[in-house]
Protein backbone atom coordinates (compact mmCIF):
# COMPACT_ATOMS: atom_id res chain seq x y z
CA UNK A 1 0.00 0.00 0.00
CA UNK A 2 1.23 3.47 -0.84
CA UNK A 3 1.07 5.80 2.14
CA UNK A 4 2.40 8.87 0.37
CA UNK A 5 1.44 9.65 -3.20
CA UNK A 6 2.36 12.75 -5.18
CA UNK A 7 1.19 12.99 -8.76
CA UNK A 8 2.26 15.54 -11.34
CA UNK A 9 2.96 18.29 -8.83
CA UNK A 10 3.67 21.66 -10.36
CA UNK A 11 4.59 24.68 -8.29
CA UNK A 12 5.89 27.98 -9.59
CA UNK A 13 6.98 31.09 -7.76
CA UNK A 14 7.15 34.68 -8.87
CA UNK A 15 4.36 34.32 -11.38
CA UNK A 16 5.88 31.38 -13.14
CA UNK A 17 9.41 32.75 -13.35
CA UNK A 18 10.73 30.06 -11.02
CA UNK A 19 9.52 26.52 -11.57
CA UNK A 20 10.18 24.85 -8.25
CA UNK A 21 8.33 21.66 -9.13
CA UNK A 22 7.95 20.65 -12.72
CA UNK A 23 5.61 17.66 -12.90
CA UNK A 24 7.01 15.82 -9.92
CA UNK A 25 5.58 12.42 -8.99
CA UNK A 26 6.61 10.03 -6.28
CA UNK A 27 5.19 7.56 -3.82
CA UNK A 28 6.22 5.82 -0.63
CA UNK A 29 5.13 2.34 0.40
CA UNK A 30 3.71 1.95 3.90
CA UNK A 31 6.37 1.41 6.53
CA UNK A 32 9.33 2.19 4.26
CA UNK A 33 11.75 5.06 3.92
CA UNK A 34 12.07 7.11 0.76
CA UNK A 35 14.93 9.51 0.54
CA UNK A 36 14.52 12.45 -1.79
CA UNK A 37 18.02 13.32 -2.85
CA UNK A 38 18.96 16.50 -4.63
CA UNK A 39 20.99 19.70 -4.47
CA UNK A 40 19.77 23.02 -3.08
CA UNK A 41 16.94 24.37 -5.15
CA UNK A 42 15.99 21.02 -6.66
CA UNK A 43 12.52 21.23 -5.09
CA UNK A 44 13.00 19.02 -2.03
CA UNK A 45 11.62 21.47 0.49
CA UNK A 46 8.77 22.48 -1.79
CA UNK A 47 7.76 18.82 -2.14
CA UNK A 48 7.79 18.31 1.63
CA UNK A 49 5.85 21.52 2.24
CA UNK A 50 3.14 20.48 -0.18
CA UNK A 51 2.84 16.99 1.30
CA UNK A 52 2.79 18.44 4.82
CA UNK A 53 -0.10 20.83 3.91
CA UNK A 54 2.00 24.00 4.22
CA UNK A 55 1.88 24.86 0.55
CA UNK A 56 -0.63 24.34 -2.22
CA UNK A 57 0.65 23.18 -5.60
CA UNK A 58 -0.39 25.03 -8.74
CA UNK A 59 -1.63 21.70 -10.05
CA UNK A 60 -1.33 18.01 -9.33
CA UNK A 61 -2.55 15.68 -6.61
CA UNK A 62 -1.16 14.52 -3.33
CA UNK A 63 -2.38 11.99 -0.82
CA UNK A 64 -1.13 11.04 2.60
CA UNK A 65 -2.56 7.87 4.18
CA UNK A 66 -5.33 7.91 1.61
CA UNK A 67 -6.40 11.47 2.42
CA UNK A 68 -6.26 14.26 -0.14
CA UNK A 69 -3.71 16.79 1.09
CA UNK A 70 -5.21 19.71 -0.78
CA UNK A 71 -8.86 19.05 0.06
CA UNK A 72 -8.52 17.90 3.66
CA UNK A 73 -5.36 19.44 5.12
CA UNK A 74 -6.79 19.34 8.65
CA UNK A 75 -7.21 15.58 8.58
CA UNK A 76 -3.72 15.12 7.19
CA UNK A 77 -2.24 17.30 9.94
CA UNK A 78 -3.57 14.91 12.56
CA UNK A 79 -1.56 12.05 11.05
CA UNK A 80 1.77 13.56 10.15
CA UNK A 81 4.89 14.76 11.86
CA UNK A 82 7.17 17.33 10.25
CA UNK A 83 10.68 18.33 11.13
CA UNK A 84 12.28 20.95 8.95
CA UNK A 85 15.68 22.25 7.99
CA UNK A 86 15.53 24.80 10.73
CA UNK A 87 14.68 23.69 14.20
CA UNK A 88 11.11 24.97 14.40
CA UNK A 89 10.86 25.41 18.12
CA UNK A 90 10.62 28.41 20.41
CA UNK A 91 14.21 29.25 21.27
CA UNK A 92 13.48 31.29 24.35
CA UNK A 93 11.52 28.50 25.96
CA UNK A 94 12.98 25.35 27.46
CA UNK A 95 12.82 21.99 25.70
CA UNK A 96 10.21 20.89 28.18
CA UNK A 97 8.10 24.04 27.67
CA UNK A 98 8.15 23.46 23.93
CA UNK A 99 7.09 19.83 24.04
CA UNK A 100 4.31 20.47 26.53
CA UNK A 101 3.08 23.38 24.42
CA UNK A 102 3.00 21.29 21.27
CA UNK A 103 1.26 18.50 23.18
CA UNK A 104 -1.46 20.96 24.18
CA UNK A 105 -1.77 22.12 20.59
CA UNK A 106 -2.29 18.50 19.54
CA UNK A 107 -5.12 18.62 22.10
CA UNK A 108 -3.63 16.16 24.51
CA UNK A 109 -4.76 16.88 28.06
CA UNK A 110 -2.44 18.75 30.40
CA UNK A 111 -1.18 15.68 32.25
CA UNK A 112 -0.88 13.69 29.06
CA UNK A 113 1.13 16.49 27.43
CA UNK A 114 3.50 16.54 30.38
CA UNK A 115 3.91 12.76 30.38
CA UNK A 116 4.55 12.68 26.67
CA UNK A 117 7.09 15.50 26.93
CA UNK A 118 8.99 13.63 29.65
CA UNK A 119 8.91 10.41 27.63
CA UNK A 120 10.26 12.05 24.50
CA UNK A 121 12.97 13.97 26.35
CA UNK A 122 14.09 10.72 27.90
CA UNK A 123 14.05 8.90 24.58
CA UNK A 124 16.14 11.55 22.84
CA UNK A 125 18.60 11.87 25.75
CA UNK A 126 17.53 15.43 26.46
CA UNK A 127 16.28 14.97 30.01
CA UNK A 128 19.28 16.73 31.51
CA UNK A 129 18.77 19.80 29.32
CA UNK A 130 14.98 19.75 29.57
CA UNK A 131 14.83 22.84 31.77
CA UNK A 132 17.27 24.92 29.76
CA UNK A 133 16.23 27.36 27.03
CA UNK A 134 16.68 25.91 23.54
CA UNK A 135 19.05 28.70 22.59
CA UNK A 136 21.64 27.11 24.85
CA UNK A 137 21.35 23.77 22.97
CA UNK A 138 23.88 22.50 20.45
CA UNK A 139 22.79 22.08 16.83
CA UNK A 140 22.35 18.35 17.29
CA UNK A 141 20.26 18.78 20.43
CA UNK A 142 18.01 21.30 18.69
CA UNK A 143 17.36 18.91 15.84
CA UNK A 144 16.61 16.10 18.25
CA UNK A 145 14.18 18.29 20.13
CA UNK A 146 12.60 19.35 16.86
CA UNK A 147 12.24 15.72 15.88
CA UNK A 148 10.75 14.94 19.29
CA UNK A 149 8.19 17.70 18.72
CA UNK A 150 7.13 16.06 15.48
CA UNK A 151 6.58 12.74 17.26
CA UNK A 152 4.21 13.87 19.97
CA UNK A 153 1.17 12.06 18.61
CA UNK A 154 3.12 9.12 17.17
CA UNK A 155 2.50 10.05 13.57
CA UNK A 156 1.93 7.37 10.95
CA UNK A 157 3.78 9.45 8.42
CA UNK A 158 6.87 11.48 9.07
CA UNK A 159 8.52 14.12 6.91
CA UNK A 160 12.10 15.05 7.66
CA UNK A 161 13.48 17.88 5.58
CA UNK A 162 17.28 17.74 5.59
CA UNK A 163 17.45 16.55 9.18
CA UNK A 164 21.24 16.65 9.35
CA UNK A 165 22.14 19.66 7.21
CA UNK A 166 24.48 21.88 9.18
CA UNK A 167 25.26 19.30 11.85
CA UNK A 168 28.78 18.27 12.69
CA UNK A 169 29.72 14.63 12.04
CA UNK A 170 28.92 13.60 15.57
CA UNK A 171 25.52 15.27 15.50
CA UNK A 172 24.86 13.60 12.18
CA UNK A 173 25.69 10.14 13.52
CA UNK A 174 23.45 10.71 16.54
CA UNK A 175 20.62 11.84 14.31
CA UNK A 176 20.99 8.82 12.08
CA UNK A 177 20.80 6.56 15.12
CA UNK A 178 17.61 8.27 16.24
CA UNK A 179 16.03 8.03 12.79
CA UNK A 180 16.95 4.35 12.45
CA UNK A 181 15.20 3.68 15.75
CA UNK A 182 12.09 5.41 14.47
CA UNK A 183 12.04 3.43 11.28
CA UNK A 184 12.13 0.21 13.25
CA UNK A 185 8.94 1.40 14.91
CA UNK A 186 7.18 1.15 11.56
CA UNK A 187 6.68 4.77 10.60
CA UNK A 188 6.46 5.70 6.92
CA UNK A 189 9.23 8.20 6.33
CA UNK A 190 10.00 10.67 3.61
CA UNK A 191 13.40 12.18 4.14
CA UNK A 192 15.15 14.77 2.03
CA UNK A 193 18.88 15.11 1.93
CA UNK A 194 21.78 16.50 -0.04
CA UNK A 195 24.01 13.62 0.99
CA UNK A 196 24.11 10.36 -0.90
CA UNK A 197 25.73 8.79 2.13
CA UNK A 198 22.74 9.70 4.26
CA UNK A 199 20.25 8.34 1.77
CA UNK A 200 22.36 5.23 1.56
CA UNK A 201 22.34 4.75 5.30
CA UNK A 202 18.68 5.39 5.99
CA UNK A 203 16.54 4.82 2.92
CA UNK A 204 14.91 1.77 1.38
CA UNK A 205 14.55 3.67 -1.82
CA UNK A 206 15.99 6.86 -3.25
CA UNK A 207 14.40 9.38 -5.58
CA UNK A 208 16.92 11.74 -7.14
CA UNK A 209 15.39 15.07 -8.05
CA UNK A 210 16.73 17.97 -10.05
CA UNK A 211 15.00 21.14 -11.19
CA UNK A 212 11.66 20.00 -9.83
CA UNK A 213 11.44 16.57 -11.35
CA UNK A 214 12.41 13.02 -10.35
CA UNK A 215 15.26 12.02 -12.62
CA UNK A 216 16.07 8.64 -11.15
CA UNK A 217 14.58 6.29 -8.70
CA UNK A 218 15.60 3.02 -7.10
CA UNK A 219 17.58 1.42 -4.34
CA UNK A 220 20.93 2.88 -3.47
CA UNK A 221 22.75 -0.05 -5.12
CA UNK A 222 20.87 0.47 -8.33
CA UNK A 223 21.71 4.16 -8.41
CA UNK A 224 25.33 3.54 -7.65
CA UNK A 225 25.53 1.03 -10.45
CA UNK A 226 24.08 3.69 -12.73
CA UNK A 227 26.72 6.10 -11.57
CA UNK A 228 29.39 3.49 -12.14
CA UNK A 229 30.42 2.69 -8.62
CA UNK A 230 33.87 3.61 -7.41
CA UNK A 231 36.31 5.78 -9.33
CA UNK A 232 40.04 5.77 -9.34
CA UNK A 233 41.47 9.28 -9.00
CA UNK A 234 45.09 10.23 -9.60
CA UNK A 235 46.79 13.61 -9.36
CA UNK A 236 50.14 13.97 -11.14
CA UNK A 237 52.49 16.63 -12.50
CA UNK A 238 51.45 18.39 -15.67
CA UNK A 239 53.88 16.68 -18.02
CA UNK A 240 52.76 13.28 -16.79
CA UNK A 241 49.08 13.80 -17.55
CA UNK A 242 48.98 12.13 -20.97
CA UNK A 243 50.95 9.06 -19.99
CA UNK A 244 49.03 8.60 -16.76
CA UNK A 245 45.72 8.89 -18.57
CA UNK A 246 46.69 6.03 -20.83
CA UNK A 247 47.60 3.80 -17.91
CA UNK A 248 44.42 4.61 -15.99
CA UNK A 249 42.19 4.05 -18.99
CA UNK A 250 43.81 0.69 -19.53
CA UNK A 251 43.06 -0.40 -15.97
CA UNK A 252 39.56 1.02 -16.03
CA UNK A 253 38.65 -0.18 -19.47
CA UNK A 254 36.68 3.06 -19.88
CA UNK A 255 37.56 6.57 -20.90
CA UNK A 256 38.93 8.77 -18.15
CA UNK A 257 37.93 12.28 -17.17
CA UNK A 258 40.76 14.74 -17.06
CA UNK A 259 40.74 17.91 -15.02
CA UNK A 260 43.77 19.71 -16.40
CA UNK A 261 43.54 22.58 -13.94
CA UNK A 262 43.74 20.27 -10.94
CA UNK A 263 45.97 17.81 -12.87
CA UNK A 264 43.51 15.12 -11.84
CA UNK A 265 42.52 12.05 -13.83
CA UNK A 266 39.62 9.87 -12.83
CA UNK A 267 37.96 6.79 -14.25
CA UNK A 268 35.41 4.25 -13.06
CA UNK A 269 36.75 0.97 -11.73
CA UNK A 270 34.97 -2.16 -10.60
CA UNK A 271 37.74 -4.06 -8.82
CA UNK A 272 38.20 -1.73 -5.87
CA UNK A 273 41.61 -1.82 -4.16
CA UNK A 274 42.97 -4.27 -6.73
CA UNK A 275 42.67 -1.53 -9.35
CA UNK A 276 44.44 0.85 -7.00
CA UNK A 277 47.39 -1.50 -6.56
CA UNK A 278 47.54 -2.19 -10.29
CA UNK A 279 47.61 1.49 -11.04
CA UNK A 280 50.38 2.19 -8.53
CA UNK A 281 52.51 -0.59 -9.96
CA UNK A 282 51.98 0.46 -13.56
CA UNK A 283 52.78 4.09 -12.73
CA UNK A 284 55.85 3.10 -10.73
CA UNK A 285 57.17 1.08 -13.69
CA UNK A 286 57.23 4.21 -15.86
CA UNK A 287 58.65 6.29 -13.05
CA UNK A 288 55.54 8.32 -12.22
CA UNK A 289 54.91 8.94 -8.54
CA UNK A 290 51.48 10.45 -8.18
CA UNK A 291 50.92 13.42 -5.86
CA UNK A 292 47.70 11.83 -4.79
CA UNK A 293 45.91 8.63 -5.63
CA UNK A 294 42.81 7.01 -4.25
CA UNK A 295 39.47 5.35 -4.67
CA UNK A 296 36.50 7.69 -4.50
CA UNK A 297 33.01 6.50 -3.74
CA UNK A 298 30.36 8.15 -5.87
CA UNK A 299 29.22 11.45 -4.44
CA UNK A 300 26.02 13.30 -5.10
CA UNK A 301 27.95 15.27 -7.69
CA UNK A 302 28.80 12.07 -9.49
CA UNK A 303 25.20 10.92 -9.40
CA UNK A 304 24.21 14.21 -10.87
CA UNK A 305 26.84 14.33 -13.46
CA UNK A 306 25.98 10.85 -14.54
CA UNK A 307 22.21 11.35 -14.54
CA UNK A 308 21.87 14.86 -15.86
CA UNK A 309 25.12 15.66 -17.53
CA UNK A 310 25.46 18.77 -15.39
CA UNK A 311 26.98 19.38 -12.01
CA UNK A 312 24.62 19.96 -9.09
CA UNK A 313 24.13 23.70 -8.93
CA UNK A 314 23.56 25.90 -5.97
CA UNK A 315 22.39 28.74 -8.17
CA UNK A 316 18.73 27.75 -8.39
CA UNK A 317 18.37 28.20 -4.65
CA UNK A 318 14.85 28.27 -3.33
CA UNK A 319 14.14 31.80 -2.17
CA UNK A 320 12.76 31.17 1.28
CA UNK A 321 11.30 34.60 1.78
CA UNK A 322 9.66 34.83 -1.59
CA UNK A 323 8.20 31.43 -1.08
CA UNK A 324 6.40 32.59 1.99
CA UNK A 325 4.97 35.51 0.15
CA UNK A 326 3.60 33.36 -2.61
CA UNK A 327 -0.12 33.29 -2.16
CA UNK A 328 -1.67 30.24 -3.69
CA UNK B 1 -13.53 25.26 15.74
CA UNK B 2 -14.21 24.18 19.29
CA UNK B 3 -10.53 24.55 20.07
CA UNK B 4 -10.12 28.16 18.89
CA UNK B 5 -10.02 29.60 22.39
CA UNK B 6 -8.05 26.84 24.09
CA UNK B 7 -5.47 26.80 21.27
CA UNK B 8 -5.20 30.58 21.48
CA UNK B 9 -4.64 30.38 25.23
CA UNK B 10 -1.79 27.91 24.70
CA UNK B 11 -0.16 30.46 22.41
CA UNK B 12 -0.78 33.24 24.95
CA UNK B 13 0.74 31.10 27.65
CA UNK B 14 3.79 30.69 25.46
CA UNK B 15 4.19 34.46 25.40
CA UNK B 16 3.91 34.66 29.17
CA UNK B 17 6.52 31.92 29.50
CA UNK B 18 8.80 33.88 27.17
CA UNK B 19 8.50 36.89 29.47
CA UNK B 20 9.28 34.67 32.43
CA UNK B 21 12.37 33.28 30.65
CA UNK B 22 13.57 36.70 29.53
CA UNK B 23 12.57 39.04 32.34
CA UNK B 24 14.54 41.86 30.67
CA UNK B 25 11.77 42.01 28.06
CA UNK B 26 9.20 42.72 30.71
CA UNK B 27 11.40 45.22 32.52
CA UNK B 28 12.19 47.24 29.42
CA UNK B 29 8.68 47.21 28.05
CA UNK B 30 7.55 48.83 31.30
CA UNK B 31 10.54 51.15 31.76
CA UNK B 32 10.00 52.82 28.41
CA UNK B 33 6.52 54.22 29.10
CA UNK B 34 7.60 55.29 32.57
CA UNK B 35 10.52 57.12 30.98
CA UNK B 36 8.09 58.91 28.66
CA UNK B 37 5.97 59.98 31.62
CA UNK B 38 8.99 61.44 33.38
CA UNK B 39 10.45 63.10 30.27
CA UNK B 40 7.25 64.77 29.15
CA UNK B 41 6.24 65.74 32.64
CA UNK B 42 9.53 67.41 33.51
CA UNK B 43 10.87 68.51 30.09
CA UNK B 44 7.74 69.84 28.39
CA UNK B 45 5.59 70.24 31.49
CA UNK B 46 7.45 73.37 32.51
CA UNK B 47 7.22 75.16 29.19
CA UNK B 48 3.70 74.32 28.08
CA UNK B 49 1.48 76.77 29.88
CA UNK B 50 -2.05 75.72 30.64
CA UNK B 51 -4.85 76.96 32.83
CA UNK B 52 -5.68 73.36 33.61
CA UNK B 53 -6.14 72.93 37.35
CA UNK B 54 -3.49 70.48 38.51
CA UNK B 55 -1.21 71.47 35.67
CA UNK B 56 -0.04 69.99 32.38
CA UNK B 57 0.39 66.52 33.84
CA UNK B 58 -3.42 66.12 33.96
CA UNK B 59 -3.59 66.66 30.19
CA UNK B 60 -0.39 64.76 29.54
CA UNK B 61 -1.23 61.43 31.18
CA UNK B 62 -4.18 60.51 28.91
CA UNK B 63 -1.93 61.39 25.96
CA UNK B 64 0.88 59.15 27.14
CA UNK B 65 -1.50 56.34 27.97
CA UNK B 66 -2.88 56.42 24.44
CA UNK B 67 0.57 56.69 22.89
CA UNK B 68 1.78 53.69 24.84
CA UNK B 69 -1.12 51.45 23.92
CA UNK B 70 -0.72 52.61 20.31
CA UNK B 71 2.81 51.20 20.38
CA UNK B 72 1.20 47.77 20.84
CA UNK B 73 0.85 47.84 17.08
CA UNK B 74 4.61 47.69 16.62
CA UNK B 75 5.12 45.18 19.42
CA UNK B 76 2.55 42.77 18.01
CA UNK B 77 3.87 43.15 14.49
CA UNK B 78 7.49 42.52 15.36
CA UNK B 79 6.66 39.63 17.69
CA UNK B 80 4.74 37.90 14.93
CA UNK B 81 7.36 38.67 12.29
CA UNK B 82 9.97 37.14 14.57
CA UNK B 83 8.00 33.89 14.65
CA UNK B 84 7.57 33.89 10.89
CA UNK B 85 11.31 34.27 10.43
CA UNK B 86 12.24 31.34 12.60
CA UNK B 87 10.25 28.77 10.68
CA UNK B 88 8.32 28.17 13.88
CA UNK B 89 5.25 29.19 11.96
CA UNK B 90 5.62 26.10 9.76
CA UNK B 91 5.47 23.88 12.79
CA UNK B 92 2.36 25.63 14.07
CA UNK B 93 0.74 25.37 10.68
CA UNK B 94 1.50 21.67 10.40
CA UNK B 95 -0.34 21.03 13.67
CA UNK B 96 -4.05 20.30 13.71
CA UNK B 97 -4.76 23.59 15.50
CA UNK B 98 -7.58 25.93 14.65
CA UNK B 99 -7.05 28.59 12.07
CA UNK B 100 -6.17 31.88 13.61
CA UNK B 101 -5.23 30.55 17.05
CA UNK B 102 -1.65 31.67 16.60
CA UNK B 103 -2.56 35.27 15.83
CA UNK B 104 -5.48 35.44 18.26
CA UNK B 105 -3.25 34.06 21.01
CA UNK B 106 -0.66 36.73 20.30
CA UNK B 107 -3.20 39.56 20.52
CA UNK B 108 -4.29 38.16 23.91
CA UNK B 109 -0.70 38.06 25.08
CA UNK B 110 -0.02 41.63 24.04
CA UNK B 111 -3.27 42.72 25.68
CA UNK B 112 -2.18 41.13 28.96
CA UNK B 113 1.13 42.93 28.72
CA UNK B 114 -0.78 46.18 28.14
CA UNK B 115 -2.69 45.73 31.39
CA UNK B 116 0.56 45.50 33.26
CA UNK B 117 2.06 48.47 31.44
CA UNK B 118 -1.02 50.61 32.11
CA UNK B 119 -0.89 49.78 35.80
CA UNK B 120 2.79 50.68 36.04
CA UNK B 121 2.22 53.92 34.15
CA UNK B 122 -0.74 54.89 36.28
CA UNK B 123 1.41 54.48 39.37
CA UNK B 124 4.18 56.55 37.79
CA UNK B 125 1.59 59.17 36.81
CA UNK B 126 0.22 59.45 40.30
CA UNK B 127 3.78 59.75 41.58
CA UNK B 128 4.37 62.81 39.38
CA UNK B 129 1.12 64.52 40.25
CA UNK B 130 -1.59 63.02 38.06
CA UNK B 131 -4.92 63.15 39.91
CA UNK B 132 -7.96 62.00 37.95
CA UNK B 133 -11.08 63.48 39.52
CA UNK B 134 -13.97 61.62 37.91
CA UNK B 135 -14.46 58.79 40.39
CA UNK B 136 -13.73 55.10 40.29
CA UNK B 137 -16.29 54.04 37.69
CA UNK B 138 -15.33 56.59 35.05
CA UNK B 139 -11.63 56.13 35.62
CA UNK B 140 -12.06 52.37 35.19
CA UNK B 141 -14.04 52.98 32.02
CA UNK B 142 -11.16 55.15 30.79
CA UNK B 143 -8.72 52.31 31.29
CA UNK B 144 -11.11 49.90 29.63
CA UNK B 145 -11.13 52.23 26.62
CA UNK B 146 -7.33 52.31 26.58
CA UNK B 147 -7.15 48.55 26.83
CA UNK B 148 -9.64 48.09 24.00
CA UNK B 149 -7.83 50.60 21.80
CA UNK B 150 -4.55 48.74 22.28
CA UNK B 151 -6.28 45.49 21.44
CA UNK B 152 -7.80 46.91 18.25
CA UNK B 153 -4.44 48.29 17.13
CA UNK B 154 -2.71 45.02 17.81
CA UNK B 155 -4.81 43.55 14.97
CA UNK B 156 -3.30 46.11 12.62
CA UNK B 157 0.02 44.94 14.01
CA UNK B 158 -0.85 41.33 13.11
CA UNK B 159 -1.57 42.37 9.57
CA UNK B 160 1.63 44.41 9.29
CA UNK B 161 3.63 41.51 10.74
CA UNK B 162 2.15 39.05 8.24
CA UNK B 163 2.66 41.33 5.27
CA UNK B 164 6.16 42.58 6.05
CA UNK B 165 7.55 39.43 7.75
CA UNK B 166 10.97 40.88 8.45
CA UNK B 167 11.29 41.77 12.11
CA UNK B 168 13.69 44.68 11.50
CA UNK B 169 11.58 46.19 8.73
CA UNK B 170 8.49 45.68 10.87
CA UNK B 171 10.07 47.74 13.65
CA UNK B 172 10.53 50.62 11.22
CA UNK B 173 7.07 50.32 9.73
CA UNK B 174 5.63 50.21 13.24
CA UNK B 175 7.34 53.44 14.20
CA UNK B 176 6.50 55.02 10.87
CA UNK B 177 2.82 54.41 11.61
CA UNK B 178 2.71 55.09 15.33
CA UNK B 179 4.91 58.16 15.58
CA UNK B 180 2.96 60.48 13.27
CA UNK B 181 -0.23 58.97 14.59
CA UNK B 182 0.58 59.85 18.17
CA UNK B 183 2.27 63.20 17.58
CA UNK B 184 -0.12 64.52 14.95
CA UNK B 185 -2.78 64.66 17.61
CA UNK B 186 -3.86 66.50 20.70
CA UNK B 187 -1.87 64.10 22.90
CA UNK B 188 1.00 66.35 23.96
CA UNK B 189 0.20 69.83 22.74
CA UNK B 190 -2.99 71.68 21.75
CA UNK B 191 -3.69 71.32 18.05
CA UNK B 192 -4.25 75.08 17.76
CA UNK B 193 -0.53 75.54 17.21
CA UNK B 194 -0.59 73.48 14.02
CA UNK B 195 -1.20 74.74 10.48
CA UNK B 196 -4.92 74.72 9.78
CA UNK B 197 -4.84 71.75 7.42
CA UNK B 198 -3.02 69.63 9.98
CA UNK B 199 -5.54 70.64 12.61
CA UNK B 200 -8.21 68.83 10.62
CA UNK B 201 -6.01 65.76 10.26
CA UNK B 202 -5.29 65.80 13.97
CA UNK B 203 -8.95 66.19 14.81
CA UNK B 204 -9.93 63.10 12.83
CA UNK B 205 -6.95 61.11 14.04
CA UNK B 206 -8.19 58.18 16.17
CA UNK B 207 -5.48 58.98 18.70
CA UNK B 208 -6.97 62.44 19.23
CA UNK B 209 -10.41 61.00 19.76
CA UNK B 210 -9.00 58.49 22.20
CA UNK B 211 -7.05 61.15 24.11
CA UNK B 212 -10.09 63.39 24.21
CA UNK B 213 -12.26 60.48 25.36
CA UNK B 214 -9.82 59.60 28.13
CA UNK B 215 -9.54 63.21 29.26
CA UNK B 216 -13.29 63.33 29.46
CA UNK B 217 -13.44 60.07 31.39
CA UNK B 218 -10.73 61.21 33.77
CA UNK B 219 -12.70 64.37 34.52
CA UNK B 220 -11.07 67.01 32.29
CA UNK B 221 -12.59 69.52 29.95
CA UNK B 222 -11.47 69.31 26.36
CA UNK B 223 -10.31 72.43 24.62
CA UNK B 224 -10.42 72.42 20.87
CA UNK B 225 -8.87 74.39 18.05
CA UNK B 226 -10.15 75.50 14.69
CA UNK B 227 -12.16 72.33 14.23
CA UNK B 228 -14.00 72.47 17.51
CA UNK B 229 -17.35 72.01 15.85
CA UNK B 230 -16.37 68.80 14.07
CA UNK B 231 -18.15 65.61 15.02
CA UNK B 232 -15.13 63.81 16.53
CA UNK B 233 -14.42 66.85 18.70
CA UNK B 234 -17.96 66.95 19.94
CA UNK B 235 -18.30 63.19 20.52
CA UNK B 236 -14.89 61.76 21.39
CA UNK B 237 -16.27 58.71 23.22
CA UNK B 238 -18.54 57.64 20.40
CA UNK B 239 -15.86 58.39 17.79
CA UNK B 240 -13.26 56.31 19.61
CA UNK B 241 -15.64 53.42 19.98
CA UNK B 242 -16.53 53.66 16.32
CA UNK B 243 -12.88 53.72 15.27
CA UNK B 244 -12.17 50.61 17.32
CA UNK B 245 -15.14 48.74 15.88
CA UNK B 246 -14.23 49.71 12.33
CA UNK B 247 -10.56 48.78 12.79
CA UNK B 248 -11.46 45.39 14.22
CA UNK B 249 -14.09 44.77 11.56
CA UNK B 250 -11.48 45.37 8.89
CA UNK B 251 -8.32 43.88 10.34
CA UNK B 252 -9.52 40.79 12.21
CA UNK B 253 -10.91 39.02 9.12
CA UNK B 254 -8.18 40.45 6.92
CA UNK B 255 -5.43 39.19 9.22
CA UNK B 256 -6.93 35.76 9.76
CA UNK B 257 -7.35 35.30 6.03
CA UNK B 258 -3.84 36.56 5.40
CA UNK B 259 -2.48 34.14 7.99
CA UNK B 260 -4.36 31.21 6.48
CA UNK B 261 -2.97 32.05 3.06
CA UNK B 262 0.56 32.91 4.08
CA UNK B 263 3.05 30.43 2.70
CA UNK B 264 0.37 28.15 1.37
Amino acid sequence: MKTIIAEHLIKTYDKGAVRALDDLSLDVTEGTVLSVLGPNGAGKTTTVRILATLLKPDSGNAQVAGIDVIKHPDKVRELIGLSGQYAAVDETLTGWDNLVMFGRLYHLGKQQSINRANELLERFSLTESARRPIKTYSGGMRRRLDLAASLIVQPKVLFLDEPTTGLDPRGRMEMWGVIEELVKGGVTLLLTTQYLEEADQLADEIAVIDRGIVIARGTSDLLKRQVGGERLEVTVENHQLAETTQIIEKISGQSAQIDAALRKISAPVSTGSTALIEALRALDEVGIHPLDIGLKRPSLDDVFLSLTGHVAEEAVAEPVKKKRRAKK
Amino acid sequence: MKYVLSDSFVITKRQILQLARIPELLIFSTIQPVMFVLLFRFVFGGSISTDQPGGYVQLLMPGIFVQTVAFTLAATASGLAEDMKKGLIDRFRSLPISRGALVIGRTFGDALLNILVLVVMAIAGVAVGWRPTSGFMRISLGFLFLFAFGYALSWIGIYVGLVVQDARVVQNVGFLVTFPMTFLSNAFAPTTGMPKALQYVAEWNPVSSMVAACRQLFGLKNKFGATATSWPSQHPLATSLLYMIVLMAIFVPLSIRKYANTSS
